[in-house]
């Protein structure tokens, strides 16, 4: 039977390195499968997250050969032969062990986004037309992969400025959904970060669920952001008019 | 075998678990943007060459008269097609990656340097501005279909020559070009919350899908587009040195 | 005690964070509980993310004549009437106005051409009645409802598991825990508590569910001694992914159907004219999984053994638009284009309808302080659940179980008193497996378990196979006794796995007996000896208790519904007889 030579990253907050399994290779065979198998039959206590193993849920994030990646949904047949696999954490986040790390970073930024918020008295009807883009918004699974590889998070470490990619998703879902009533560009600006994105889209590129995240949701906001906070005209108009931002 | 440190120890530049060649996209785009960038800065420093009977080069419409200008015209008429290219929201990408090499490439250790701010500082903050670079190059395609009409005429008489296609094919790639753009998706309807609330916003949603779509190729307009002008510049520059001659189609 | 441990002070304490856990949570909270959330996962990684197809409410936005009577009748039948009739009338009545307020949460589901909740058609419903949002819906709603439970000041506890319950005299007033993290113990006192922990899967080989279904509520039920009901009714869905290996068992969603997806054998035939003519691919799930099971032991299989699901004649971007998930799984797991090609299906464990016996109205167990809701409770579903009607069972009754548990800890006179005896006991059970110096490793136990379920408590079953798998189960709990786990406290898979493995056998054990008492076939339970189905058993519940560390099963007589309900099955008896 072939087989497949993974280096696994084996270790914790104290250090660690990268160890050599070796595993059966099965047909369609994805690396948590192998991963699977080492935990099943040479190091039980080999730690990763996984949950639906269907990249429906988000939870194997880990990096495959230095790209983050689902490992459910890597697989091994599309990964270059007779090299051995290197597999490791998420670098953005701090380990806790083996191929897991510590996400609840990720959490906390959650908590402060605006809730969704609905018109009073609305009537409740919107087309299909008007939600096709934030439904592709919905489909995030919270793979954090997108955060991981985001360079304001991932090198330069401001995690104490930057929601990262997935929550400017979540707040893109909120601020184009037709019956939210708030307006959140301030909040974008001010306390999202999404000045410090420079829309190089490493978060389009890693995206298991095909979201465009730069140019669909990052980009419009950033729009709307300078719509309220850097249109000198629209400015102007407003000081004129009286009208809020927003409207 | 070798202990390799945790991805989380510090990095350097270049440092990555990667294995594919992530340095060739950054490095193509750098060489693109060079040698075109190179060539349309020599273009449009010369001041010489740029017409030929009513060919136009587009790196010099429209045709000014600025007498005080000691300089080539291109340098004045070309100000606000560089602000927009260099607001565009896929150049900065481009350019972002390829010469401020932050970050170089995806996943890729960067170069050490003070506290990142990204698009919020002096002069970066500037990009926010794009919808005024677009609203200019939305005005200079007036110009440039203008040249292209005058690109059909030879001594009164309506015809095609392989520059009127040239030139044609400089301005309508610029068109694209400009209609993809990202700040003019938001304006053209990517602003609104419901398409479906009222009839303006109905027919706004069309608008907005259909520069959607272009949207999607905006980095292919914006290379196609600008090797497609700095070739028009370069064909009337031929005929005008008399190195080549136009070949009349019709 | 609470120096020694980490501990936390709640109100209403919820184990599990999946639909039903959270819709509990904001229930309680909003009752003006203060309410905790415990999950083995993170937070939105609960198996109810993997729900696709929908949620089943009678809205009547594409089918006009339907109703919560019409939905009711739908739920009893498809449960071949073992349903408790108060559960699925509730469930009929309330999934309408539970779906609504989601929507007026934040979620947006897919829409009709005069902007209203778009609802599909699925297996054993008598109208479209699924909402949905593609084939997604799952995520759609835990999302929601997690989004709406952050801002509503839930205390999330990740990557903890409860390992038992405990009690004061009758009633439970806490619960003993570990970090998945650190290894470390953690003590949680509560009023009340809500068991939301989902199924039991991970106890077969071929299963849809991920590896935190291994029956945890069940079996905390079970150790704090309430009852388990019809626990021999395990759902094999008819459609997961037979190959390639790494993927045998995901799950195919039944909206394939829904949109009008075929069933074919490998000699090109439908052969669901032969098993159910009239609803064809949309029977229910019991006829349509024993159904594809049948063809391909007889040898009518696909060349992995399956059937074929065939939705490539219809236009390939409605497919991608409707099932985009179904596309994206086949395309990068088996290299197959659904809208060019079938996809080839076979069961899959899903869903277990037995579980912890509920009070219909507030979802107490059976014992006080004890509540229930989703999956983990029992009665609701019957023998036999319909596809679509475990998100809304997940909304209304988590629901009611987060009320119920919020008035009874609002009635409780404070937190009880935690017995260190208890403590120590769960202590030195987590413990001991990593002081044997030899003993069994848990992963090879538990793939035994998961084969001797899979081929003798499986589809079909007979009294010799069901005997063998007790004796079996029993053989592998002597050996789960003497585990021995290596490696530290930190995030230890083997170590949780060790635990996990006692719940999964403890509720095998259930399941195996309750499947042997019941000598008769209906819904999801066939036994090749009983073929047929015995009304005399159509108005009984298996029951399962624990005593000791064995579990004893008795039978319980059905709650009796009220002759206008009654009255709707007038004109059905055959339907009642299936």
């Amino acid at each position: 039977m072939p087989e497949a030579v993974l280096h696994v990253y084996r270790g914790d907050a104290s250090g660690g390195g990268l160890k050599e399994y070796r595993v059966p290779l099965e047909e369609g065979m994805v690396v948590l499968d192998a991963i699977h198998h080492i935990q099943g039959h040479q190091a039980p206590d080999l730690a990763v997250r996984w949950n639906c193993k269907a990249a429906k849920c988000g939870s194997c994030s880990a990096e495959v050969n230095g790209k983050p990646k689902l490992l459910c949904k890597t697989r091994m047949d599309a990964l270059p032969p007779g090299q051995p696999v290197v597999v490791q954490p998420l670098k953005a986040f701090p380990i806790v062990k083996d191929l897991v790390t510590d996400v609840q970073w990720n959490y906390e930024v959650n908590k402060r986004i605006p809730p969704f918020t609905p018109k009073p008295n609305a009537e409740w009807r919107w087309k299909q037309e008007d939600v096709d883009r934030v439904q592709e918004f919905r489909k995030c699974i919270e793979c954090f992969l997108c955060q991981d590889v985001c360079h304001v998070l991932r090198s330069h470490g401001r995690t104490d400025a930057f929601a990262g990619p997935r929550f400017l998703v979540r707040v893109a879902g909120l601020e184009m959904h037709p019956m939210d009533a708030l307006n959140r560009t301030k909040f974008l600006k001010e306390d999202a970060g999404i000045g410090l994105c420079n829309i190089t889209k490493c978060c389009t590129e890693v995206c298991p669920e095909d979201i465009t995240i730069t140019d669909n949701a990052i980009i419009p906001l950033k729009e709307r952001v300078v719509d309220d906070h850097y249109d000198p005209v629209r400015m102007l108009v407003r000081l004129v008019t009286g009208k809020k931002k927003g409207e | 075998m070798a202990e390799t440190a945790h991805a989380a120890s510090r990095e350097h530049f270049g440092s990555t678990s990667r294995r594919d060649s992530w340095w060739l996209a950054p490095g193509l785009v750098a060489a693109g943007l060079l040698l075109l960038g190179g060539y349309a800065t020599w273009a449009a420093l010369q001041g010489t060459h740029f017409e030929f009977g009513r060919y136009l080069s587009p790196l010099y419409s429209p045709k000014i008269a600025a007498p005080w200008w000691p300089l080539s015209p291109a340098l004045l008429i070309l100000i606000p097609p560089l602000l927009f290219r260099s607001t565009c929201y896929y150049y900065r990408k481009a350019y972002y990656r390829a010469f401020f090499l932050d970050p170089v490439a995806c996943a890729v250790g960067e170069l050490n340097r003070g506290k990142y701010t990204g698009e919020t500082g002096f002069p970066f903050v500037l990009q926010n501005l794009h919808r005024f670079a677009f609203y200019l190059a939305f005005l200079w395609l007036f110009f440039l279909w203008h040249d292209v009409w005058d690109a059909f005429w030879f001594d009164g008489r309506f015809g095609v020559g392989l520059g009127t296609l040239v030139i044609l094919a400089s301005t309508g790639t610029l068109t694209l070009y400009t209609f993809s753009c990202h700040s003019f998706r938001h304006l053209v309807g990517g602003k609104l919350d419901c398409f479906s609330c009222t009839a303006a916003a109905r027919g706004r949603h069309g608008a907005w899908l259909g520069v959607s779509a272009l949207n999607e190729h905006h980095m292919g307009f914006a290379w196609i587009s600008l090797v497609s002008v700095c070739f028009a510049d370069f064909y009337v520059r031929l005929l005008s040195m008399g190195v080549f001659h136009d070949v009349r189609l019709l | 005690m609470s120096e020694r441990y980490e501990s936390h002070d709640v109100d209403v304490l919820v184990i599990g964070a999946g639909g039903a856990g959270l819709r509990a949570a904001i229930e309680a909270s909003a009752q003006g509980a203060r309410v905790g959330v415990v999950c083995k996962s993170l937070l939105g990684k609960a198996h109810t993310v993997m729900a696709e197809g929908g949620v089943a409410a009678a809205l009547a936005h594409v089918d006009p004549s339907d109703s919560w009577k019409v939905h009711f009748k739908d739920t009893m039948l498809g449960g071949k009437m073992l349903n408790n009739w108060r559960m699925a009338q509730l469930h009929a009545q309330e999934a309408p106005d539970r779906v609504r307020e989601l929507e007026r949460w934040g979620a947006v589901f897919d829409r009709t051409r005069d902007g209203r909740i778009l609802q599909r058609n699925f297996g054993g419903h008598s109208s479209p009645r699924l909402a949905h949002v593609g084939d997604r819906t799952g995520l759609e709603m835990i999302r929601t409802l997690q989004d709406f439970g952050v801002h509503q000041g839930l205390e999330v506890y990740m990557e903890c598991t409860v390992t038992k319950l405990l009690k004061q005299d009758s009633r439970v007033v806490g619960a003993f825990a570990y970090w998945r993290e650190t290894g470390r113990f953690v003590l949680f006192r509560a009023k009340s508590v809500v068991l939301a922990t989902g199924g039991i899967g991970k106890a077969y080989t071929i299963t849809s569910n991920s590896w935190e279904y291994t029956g945890d509520g069940h079996a905390l039920a079970l150790g704090a001694g309430a009852e388990l009901i019809d626990m021999e009714f395990v759902q094999f869905h008819p459609t997961g992914m037979v190959w390639p290996p790494g993927v045998q068992g995901l799950l195919v969603t039944e909206a394939v159907r829904g949109e009008g997806g075929l069933l074919r054998n490998a000699t090109g035939e439908r052969f669901m004219e032969r098993y159910d003519p009239k609803r064809m691919e949309l029977s229910t799930r019991d006829m349509v999984a024993r159904a594809i099971y049948t063809e391909v032991k007889e040898g009518r299989g696909s060349p992995h053994g399956g059937a074929f699901l065939d939705i490539s004649h219809k236009p390939p971007e409605m497919v991608k638009k409707k099932l985009p998930s179904m596309y994206h799984q086949f395309m990068e797991f088996a290299n197959i284009d659904i809208t060019k090609s079938p996809m080839e299906v076979g069961p899959t464990v899903h869903y277990i309808m037995g579980g912890v016996r509920v009070d219909a109205d507030t979802g107490a167990a059976t014992v006080p302080g004890l509540f229930a809701a989703g999956e983990a409770s029992g009665g609701m579903h019957g023998a036999n659940r319909l596809g679509g009607n475990s998100l809304s069972d997940l909304l209304v009754f988590g629901r009611r179980a987060g009320a119920g548990s919020a008035a009874y800890a609002a009635k409780a006179p404070g937190h009880g008193v935690v017995d260190p005896a208890q403590v120590a006991a769960a202590e030195r059970e987590l413990l001991e497996p990593f002081e044997r110096a030899s003993g069994p490793d848990p992963y090879s136990i538990h793939r035994r378990l998961q084969q001797s379920m899979h081929s003798l408590v499986g589809i079909f079953r007979t009294e010799q196979d069901l005997m063998k798998g007790i004796e079996e189960i029993v053989k592998l709990q002597a050996e789960a006794n003497a585990v021995r786990v290596e490696g530290s406290r930190a995030f230890n898979p083997g170590w949780h796995l060790a635990h996990d493995l006692r719940n999964m056998l403890t509720i095998s054990e259930a399941i195996a007996r309750c499947a042997l008492q019941r000598r008769e076939s209906r819904g999801a339970h066939a036994r090749l000896d009983y073929p047929n189905l015995n009304p005399e058993l159509g108005d009984v519940n298996s029951v399962a208790t624990l005593d000791g560390e064995a579990v004893r099963v008795s039978q319980s007589p059905l709650p009796r519904m009220p002759d206008e309900l009654r009255a709707l099955f007038a004109t059905e008896p055959a339907g009642v007889q299936s």
